[in-house]
């Protein structure tokens, strides 16, 4: 049985008989039995899913009503909440942390009838882009295991290009699903804000993250979109897409439409073979009918710092109710203060998030904020205007995901600014709220690079079909795992 | 001179959820935290789900307070760390970048007085600290989280107060504004608190934390003032601080936290999307507001005649204007207004007692109705009142089982008449004379009746059998 299968051929294989659903996660369990101790996607593995699997045959034997998903295998990012499951978000912090709910995308998932094989990897609080600061240890890439697999939703990334699941849902803070997406050569999914609910998914800045599919294919990701998105009462921030279908017209093609391409995202600090890779998507855009001409936002070079201020002061905010007293890890109150209780308790955090704290106490702070905090929002404001006046003269931007190809483990651990600057590309979609996508495009000496494409709000389904058109002028070699 | 500020917190008691979430806002009734939800319990991954219905009565009392209010509203989050909060942040409002709390500059007057509000804002109560154990040694710390996320409106003042009688004049007045518009009923244990700051000439600002009751309040204010004009009269500087009010020993100390030197980097809270309060808006909700409490006494004196003091303490009072408002018609307004007033008043004027009740706005219809109908006397009434709190029972039944009807059977009354008649013979002689005096005889027809003689039966058998 072959593992290398896309959402939709699996569903179409389903229907029709040609594969049992428990014969296939039974397999995929199998796959990860196999290859996690060298990846380490998967931080739990759901012991029920073949399980479930096996009421999903009966019940497509018994002609009952089964969800779209037809027991699709999906892994599912730790910091996202599943009832019952552990949910950790790769920290000591949340060792023995059992979620009482589901977030509203697992609700929508397991009304369709998918089953969740797993909670995978990720950056401490999502925090890195790496996963070397998860608590378990870093996941490998496994395209090259001595190298990253991107973060902060490495685990995401490397179960779908590994075959250990068919999908997974992550997380995109500043390109936490697009990064190991292109990292991993799979399409990774940052959608418009608000498109899909954030209700149960645990905060790292929630003003500009968004939960986010990666999928071995684009239609992949907006079956998933169809499925997911839209308006939730739990979550004020979503927006009403009018149960929008993202795969009908995905196919239309991109003739006629204008690109403009991020002058200073393929600048400085640029990786050669990367910078090739993005001019080879170029003309290949232009040869699809697609207009390019080179725009230049100039915010662009404010946006790391705007954005590590910003992520750090909410971060500061929501990361405060880790204070081990309503639930956590096993560390008796007994005989402290809360004061002196909650500092030792919060000594379980790594040291990114502990990094992170620091800053999100002190750019805000009395005194500091104007120098910082709110230099910040102005920057983001500024950014956001010069986007969406780029948006009036053209109908997508386009860059690399990320300027360098995947680096080696341990390789920048050590630097966290020159770590901070891989973000670059990817930050401007979550300042602004505009959607965009990774998608895989080229390799270079056995590495993956991805390119990525960015709309204006509300225009998810244009940046799909865009992206649609692009991948299907790439041709992916197989993972060598 | 001296200056006090208010800062006064009051729960809206009257909506059905929390600010957030869908727990219960009266979590008085839950067994210790069992009213909450992964929401007001903070747990990770949860968001807040504004309550619009708490937008809106926060909102009127607004405008009840001749607040501006702004075109957009937003929420910050407040951060500090304490076990009682279970996000280690409140979710308040703020107007250091731009008026965008639920109201904006307003006042109220008190007596002659205009008090000025500076802004109220919506926020979320914080859970309920319970301590245990004798000594601070074996002390221990319980929390409650039942009251977390209960939707709070903060109410501040400019420090126009100059004495501890005019703060407890204006927190009566508020709270009446408040029961009023139907949006909290302040006599429920904890829905109203408030916080002091107190001046004197030369002195700095000293902040009172921890007043348990509005009674307490003036207490700690009135001791605030004597403390500082001791320390200024003995050449004592006043330092600025934040004092707790000791209740047990009816002081205020001096807090030993530091908790003028928090910081609670504020900033937008981006779970909760801005909310647009257009003219429409807030149109219908002014159109939607109760009648305030000076309207309404205005209307008690223009259309029933009813005497300023009575419409005074009838129109402040929502429990006893509701009671009016149902059970008045054009006629009988005024002995409505009179049995509230006089006999109603006193039986209940605590919270206890009207819950005790069972009497209804119908018993004080009949009520009035009979007695200027003359089934009953005022005397009388006073009695059937009584036994209606206890008992709920029709009028018509209290009458019969207590005998309290008016004697109003002429050839019955004639007969008492004529004995009070020949018995005071003296009186009757000066009745002839002095008209006035007949009321005498009045009186001893209702000494032998206990009362229940009809009066103006009495009167005209009287003056017809004496001749005048």
């Amino acid at each position: 049985m072959n593992l290398n299968i896309s959402a939709l051929d699996f569903v179409q294989e389903v229907k029709t008989g040609n594969i049992s659903v428990e014969d296939f996660v039974a397999k995929t369990i199998e796959r990860i039995q196999n290859v996690d101790d060298k990846l380490h996607a998967f931080l739990s593995v759901n012991e029920k899913s073949i399980d479930q699997a096996r009421d999903i045959d009966k019940r497509i034997k018994s002609g009952d009503k089964v969800g779209d998903c037809f027991g699709m295998p999906i892994s599912i990012k730790d910091n996202i909440c599943i009832k019952d499951s552990k949910t950790t978000c790769a920290s000591k912090m949340l060792e023995n942390y059992v979620s009482p709910y589901d977030a509203t995308v697992i609700t929508k998932l397991k009304q369709q009838d998918a089953i969740f094989v797993g909670k995978v990897n990720m950056d401490e609080f999502a925090m890195g882009l790496t996963t070397e600061f998860s608590a378990y240890g870093p996941s490998k890439n496994p395209w090259n295991i001595e190298h990253v697999p991107g973060g902060s939703s490495g685990g995401s990334a490397v179960s779908v290009s590994a075959f250990e699941c068919v999908a997974s849902l992550g997380s995109d803070t500043g390109g936490s699903v697009r990064n190991p997406a292109s990292f991993c050569s799979t399409v990774g999914y940052k959608p418009t804000y608000g498109l899909i609910s954030r209700f149960g998914l645990i905060s790292y800045a929630n003003s500009i993250e968004q939960i986010g599919p990666l999928t071995r294919t684009v239609k992949d990701t907006a079956f998933m979109l169809n499925l997911i998105s839209g308006l939730d009462p739990n979550d004020n921030t979503t927006i009403d897409n009018k149960n929008e279908d993202y795969l009908s017209g995905i196919e239309v093609g991109i003739e006629g439409k204008k690109i403009g391409i991020i002058k200073e995202m393929i600048g400085e600090g640029i990786d050669s073979e990367v910078l090739s890779a993005t001019k080879d998507a170029i003309s290949r855009l232009e040869s699809l009918g697609a207009t390019c001409e080179e725009i230049s936002l100039d915010m662009v070079k404010y946006s790391v710092a705007a954005y590590y201020t910003i992520t750090a002061t909410e971060a500061g905010s929501n990361l405060a109710r880790y204070d081990n007293l309503r639930y956590g890890y096993d560390f008796p109150l007994e005989g402290y203060e809360f004061n002196s209780y909650i500092s030792k308790a919060r000594k379980k955090f790594g040291p990114e998030v502990t990094r992170r704290m620091i800053i999100g106490g002190f750019v805000p702070s009395a005194g500091h904020a104007g120098k910082y905090f709110l230099k910040a929002l102005k920057v983001k404001s500024k950014l956001t205007n010069e986007v969406n006046e780029a948006f009036k003269r053209v109908d997508l931007l386009v860059s690399p995901t990320v300027p360098v190809l995947p680096f080696k483990l341990g390789e920048k651990i050590d630097d966290p600014i020159s770590l901070f600057l891989v973000d670059i590309n990817t930050v401007t979609a979550n300042l602004t709220g505009k959607p965009a996508i990774s998608i895989p495009f080229a390799y270079s000496n056995g590495l993956p690079i991805g390119i990525q494409l960015m709309a204006d709000s509300s225009q998810d389904k244009l940046l799909l079909q865009a992206a649609y058109a692009l991948e299907q002028t790439v041709t992916l070699p197989e993972v060598p795992i | 001179m001296t200056m006090i500020g208010l800062e006064i917190h009051c729960q809206l008691t009257n909506l059905n959820s929390k600010l957030f979430c869908p727990c219960k806002a009266n979590y008085r009734e839950f067994e210790i935290n069992e009213n909450i939800c992964p929401i007001c319990m903070g747990l990770p991954g949860s968001l807040p789900r504004l309550n619009q219905e708490a937008v809106k009565k926060a909102t009127i009392i607004a405008m009840a307070l001749n607040c501006s209010t702004p075109e957009k509203i937003a929420f910050f989050r407040k951060n500090y760390f304490y076990p009682d909060s279970p996000k280690n942040f409140q979710t308040t409002q703020l107007n250091i970048y731009g008026d965008t709390s639920v109201g904006g500059k307003g006042s109220i007057m008190v007596g002659d007085k205009k008090i000025r509000i500076t802004r109220i804002q919506l926020e979320e109560d914080p859970g309920r600290l319970i301590y245990e154990g004798s000594s601070s040694k074996n002390q221990i710390t319980l929390v409650d989280y039942n009251r977390a996320g209960t939707p709070l409106v903060e109410i501040v003042t400019e420090p126009d107060f100059e004495t501890p009688k005019e703060v407890r004049d204006f927190l009566n007045i508020l709270s009446d504004i408040l029961a009023n518009l139907g949006v909290a009923d302040p006599s429920l244990e904890g829905a109203m608190r408030a916080d002091a700051n107190v001046s004197i000439e030369g002195g700095k600002k000293v902040e009172i934390k921890n007043i348990g009751s509005f009674h307490d309040l003036e207490k700690a204010v009135h001791f605030e003032i004597t403390r500082q004009e001791s320390l200024h009269s003995r050449d004592i500087e006043i330092i600025q601080e934040t004092r707790h009010w000791d209740d047990k020993r009816k002081i205020t100390v001096s807090s030993r936290s530091k908790e003028e030197e928090l910081d609670y980097r504020y900033f937008l809270e981006g779970d909760i999307p801005w909310i647009q309060m257009n003219d429409e808006i807030k149109k219908k909700l002014q159109s939607e507001m109760p009648e305030s409490i000076s309207s309404k006494k205005e209307r008690y004196i223009s259309k029933y005649k009813i005497p300023s003091q009575v419409a005074d303490v009838l129109s402040s009072d929502k429990y006893y204007s509701d009671l009016f408002e149902e059970s008045h018609t054009d006629s009988n307004a005024k002995e409505v207004a009179n049995i509230i007033t006089t006999d109603l008043m006193g039986l209940v004027d605590t919270r206890e007692k009207r819950e005790a009740s069972k009497f209804t706005s119908t018993h004080l219809k009949e009520l009035a109705d009979s007695i200027l109908s003359g089934k009953i006397s005022r005397n009388s009434s006073k009695n059937a009142l009584h036994e209606i709190l206890k008992t709920g029972k029709d009028l018509s039944d209290v009458i019969k089982e207590l005998d309290l009807g008016n004697v109003s059977n002429e050839s019955e009354l004639s007969g008492i008449v004529t004995q009070v008649i020949s018995e005071e013979s003296q009186a009757v002689e000066q009745a002839k004379s002095n008209p006035q005096t007949i009321n005498y005889l009045v009186g001893k027809v209702m000494q032998k009746t206990k009362g229940k003689a009809d009066p103006t039966l009495t009167l005209n058998l009287l003056k017809k059998q004496i001749g005048v």
